[in-house]
C-alpha cells in the first residue's frame, strides 16, 4: 500500500448554477477552502492531481491548461486524470498515490465541472457511447441507467416504488447539507411519484440535478500529519476497477466491477463485515435505483437483497449504517466533482467535521464513485484512527 | 441598476468519420448484402460475441478466425421507453430500445423495438429482427426488433 497517508483538508463549493462565477474561479474556491480548512497555503502544495470530466460538457478541450493556475499549479507538477463520472474518485486516488509512493509529501486533488455552461449535459453524455454501435438510441446517462434499473427490477421482482423511496430518503438527507442543490422542504413520496416518466422506469424524481461544482482534498504523508491537524482522515483502503461494455455474460444489474473494488479496498482496510464495521457510506447514486444496486456491489448484502436491506431502515440517518447523509448525487451532480464529493464527505465524517449531516461517532467510512456504462468504480475507505 | 455582462455564447462544430476496422467492415457487409448476422467464438472461454471482435475482452484471448452465423431472433434482456428529448438527440422520442440476447450468443446487442405498444413490452419476451429493405452497411440495416411471430 505504500506510505500511510491522511486527508487533512477538504474544500467544497456549493452545487448550483454558478452564473456569477467562472470555471477558474470555481476551482479556486474549492482549492482555497481546502487550504483554509487545514491552515496550509498554496506554497505547501507540491503537486496537483487534477480531475475534469469529458471536454464536451463545457466545450473546453484540455481544461487543465486553463485551470492549472487557478489550482495553485504555477511551476508545479499538474497531472490530469479523466475517467468519466468516476473522475473525482480517480483524481482523489491519484492524489493519494502520489503521496503513498513517496514522491511527494503534500498533494492537492481537485475536480469539478460546470454542467450549466452547455445547452444540455446530455449532448455531451450522448457522445460517450460507442459511435458505431450504441450511440444511435441513447439518451445521455438516463437511458443506460434505465436499462440497469429495469433489469434490476425485473430480475428480483421489485416494484417501481423502491426507486422512489430511495430518492425520497436522499432528498430528505440533503436538507442537512449546505452544499447540496436539490433541497425541497417537505419532500415526500407523493411528490416524487407524481413527477413525469422520462425514461421508463425512471421518473424525474429518480434522476439527479444538473450542477456546477468543484471539490478539493489535501493528501499528506504520515510524518507531516500531526503538525497540520489533530483530526485527519486516514486512508485505509483504495480501489479503482473497470470493465467493458459488450463482454460475455454481462448482467447490468450485477456490478461485478464494484464488487471487486470493494473486496480490494476491504482487504486493505482489514474489513470483514462491512455492514457491521462501516459507520457511514457515501454512494454515487446519480439515479435512485443505483442506491440499492450499489449496496449489493459493496457487499452490504447478497445480490438481489439491496431493496430488502433498504426496507429494514439500516441505511436511513436513524439506522446503524447511514447512506449518503449528504443527500448523495441524487441531490447534487456536477459529474466532475461528484465522485470526489463522495470521498470528501466520507473523510469529513471520520474527521467529525460534517456539520448537521454528521453521523455521531463515525470512525470508519466509505466513499464510492461510478462512471461509464455502469462499469467504472472507485472506492476509498477512511478511518479516524491510523 | 448598472449594466452587467455575464457570459459569451459560442458553438463548437467538429465533423468526424469513424473507421469500422476489419471485423465491423465484414459484419456490416454481411448485413447489407445478405441480411445475416455473424458472431465469433473466444478461443479460451468459448463464448460467442456479436458483433465479432478480434479479442475477447474478458480473456484477452484471440477469437476464432471462423465466424459463426447467428440467429436474428433472441430474448429481450432489458429495455427502456425514452420520452426525454434534448438537442442533438439522434432519434426523436418517444421510442423504445433494449438489449437483446440473440440465440446462440453470450453478450447483449442493443437496438430499437418496433411494431409493439410500449406497455406490451416485457423483459424476457422473444423478439426478432425486422430488416431494412434499403440496407446501407450500418446498424440500421436492421430497422428494429419486434415481438417474435408465433
Amino acid at each position: 500500500m505504500g506510505r500511510r497517508v491522511a486527508v487533512v483538508g477538504v474544500g467544497m463549493t456549493e452545487n448550483k448554477s454558478h452564473w456569477d462565477c467562472s470555471m477558474p474561479a470555481l476551482y479556486r474556491l474549492a482549492v482555497t477552502r481546502a487550504l483554509a480548512d487545514c491552515g496550509l497555503t498554496h506554497r505547501d502544495i507540491q503537486a496537483i492531481s487534477f480531475g475534469h470530466s469529458p471536454e464536451y460538457f463545457e466545450g473546453i478541450n484540455h481544461p487543465e491548461k486553463w485551470l492549472a493556475e487557478a489550482c495553485g499549479g504555477y511551476l508545479k507538477p499538474v497531472f490530469r486524470i479523466h475517467t468519466g463520472g468516476t473522475v473525482g474518485g480517480s483524481a482523489a486516488i491519484g492524489g493519494y498515490y502520489l503521496v503513498a509512493s513517496g514522491m511527494f509529501d503534500v498533494v492537492m486533488a481537485v475536480s469539478g465541472n460546470k454542467l450549466n455552461e452547455t445547452a444540455s449535459a446530455q449532448i455531451g453524455l450522448g457522445t460517450v457511447y460507442d459511435p458505431i454501435i450504441g450511440r444511435q438510441f441513447n439518451t445521455g446517462a438516463p437511458s443506460a441507467v434505465a436499462l440497469q434499473s429495469l433489469r434490476y427490477m425485473s430480475k428480483y421482482g421489485y416494484d417501481e416504488d423502491y426507486g422512489i423511496r430511495a430518492a425520497v430518503q436522499n432528498r430528505q438527507n440533503a436538507m442537512n447539507n449546505p452544499y447540496a442543490q436539490l433541497k425541497i422542504p417537505g419532500y415526500n413520496f407523493e411528490m416524487a411519484k407524481s413527477t413525469p416518466m422520462l425514461c421508463y422506469p425512471l421518473r424525474l424524481a429518480d434522476m439527479c440535478p444538473t450542477s456546477d461544482a468543484a471539490c478539493a482534498m489535501i493528501f499528506v504523508a504520515e510524518d507531516r500529519v500531526k503538525k497540520i491537524t489533530d483530526r485527519p482522515a486516514w486512508v485505509k483502503g483504495t480501489a479503482a476497477v473497470s470493465a467493458g461494455v459488450y463482454y460475455a455474460d454481462r448482467d447490468w444489474a450485477v456490478p461485478i466491477e464494484l464488487r471487486k473494488a470493494a473486496e480490494i479496498a476491504y482487504k486493505q482496510a482489514g474489513i470483514k463485515d462491512p455492514l457491521k464495521e462501516l459507520d457511514v457510506i457515501e454512494l454515487y447514486n446519480a439515479f435512485s435505483w443505483q442506491e440499492l444496486v450499489w449496496y449489493e456491489g459493496i457487499k452490504l448484502c447478497d445480490w438481489g437483497e439491496g431493496g430488502r436491506l433498504f426496507d429494514k431502515g439500516i441505511t436511513a440517518m436513524t439506522g446503524s449504517l447511514p447512506s449518503n447523509p449528504s443527500g448523495g448525487v441524487l441531490c447534487a451532480n456536477s459529474i466532475g466533482a461528484a465522485a470526489m464529493f463522495r470521498k470528501a464527505e466520507a473523510a469529513l465524517q471520520v474527521m467529525g467535521k460534517a456539520g448537521a449531516r454528521q453521523v455521531q461517532g463515525a470512525k470508519l467510512s466509505l466513499g464510492h464513485g461510478w462512471g461509464g456504462a455502469i462499469q467504472f468504480h472507485t472506492i476509498m475507505i477512511f478511518g479516524s484512527e491510523k | 441598476m448598472s449594466e452587467i455582462i455575464k457570459s459569451v455564447k459560442r458553438t463548437n462544430y467538429v465533423p468526424y468519420r469513424w473507421v469500422y476496422g476489419r471485423d465491423l467492415s465484414r459484419f456490416f457487409l454481411e448485413t447489407k448484402n445478405h441480411k445475416k448476422l455473424y458472431g465469433v467464438r473466444c478461443t479460451k472461454c468459448k463464448k460467442v460475441l456479436v458483433p465479432p471482435v478480434e479479442v475477447c475482452g474478458v480473456c484477452f484471448a484471440p477469437t476464432d478466425k471462423q465466424w459463426i452465423p447467428v440467429s436474428d431472433h433472441g430474448v429481450l434482456n432489458t429495455y427502456t421507453v425514452v420520452n426525454l428529448s434534448f438537442p442533438g438527440q439522434p432519434t426523436n422520442p418517444p421510442y423504445a430500445y433494449g438489449l437483446v440476447q440473440l440465440d446462440g450468443t453470450d453478450n447483449l446487442f442493443s437496438h430499437l423495438l418496433g411494431e409493439v405498444k410500449f406497455e406490451k413490452i416485457k423483459p424476457n419476451m422473444r423478439v426478432q429482427a425486422v430488416w431494412n429493405p434499403e440496407p446501407k452497411g450500418d446498424l440500421f440495416d436492421i430497422k428494429y426488433f419486434k415481438p417474435e411471430e408465433k
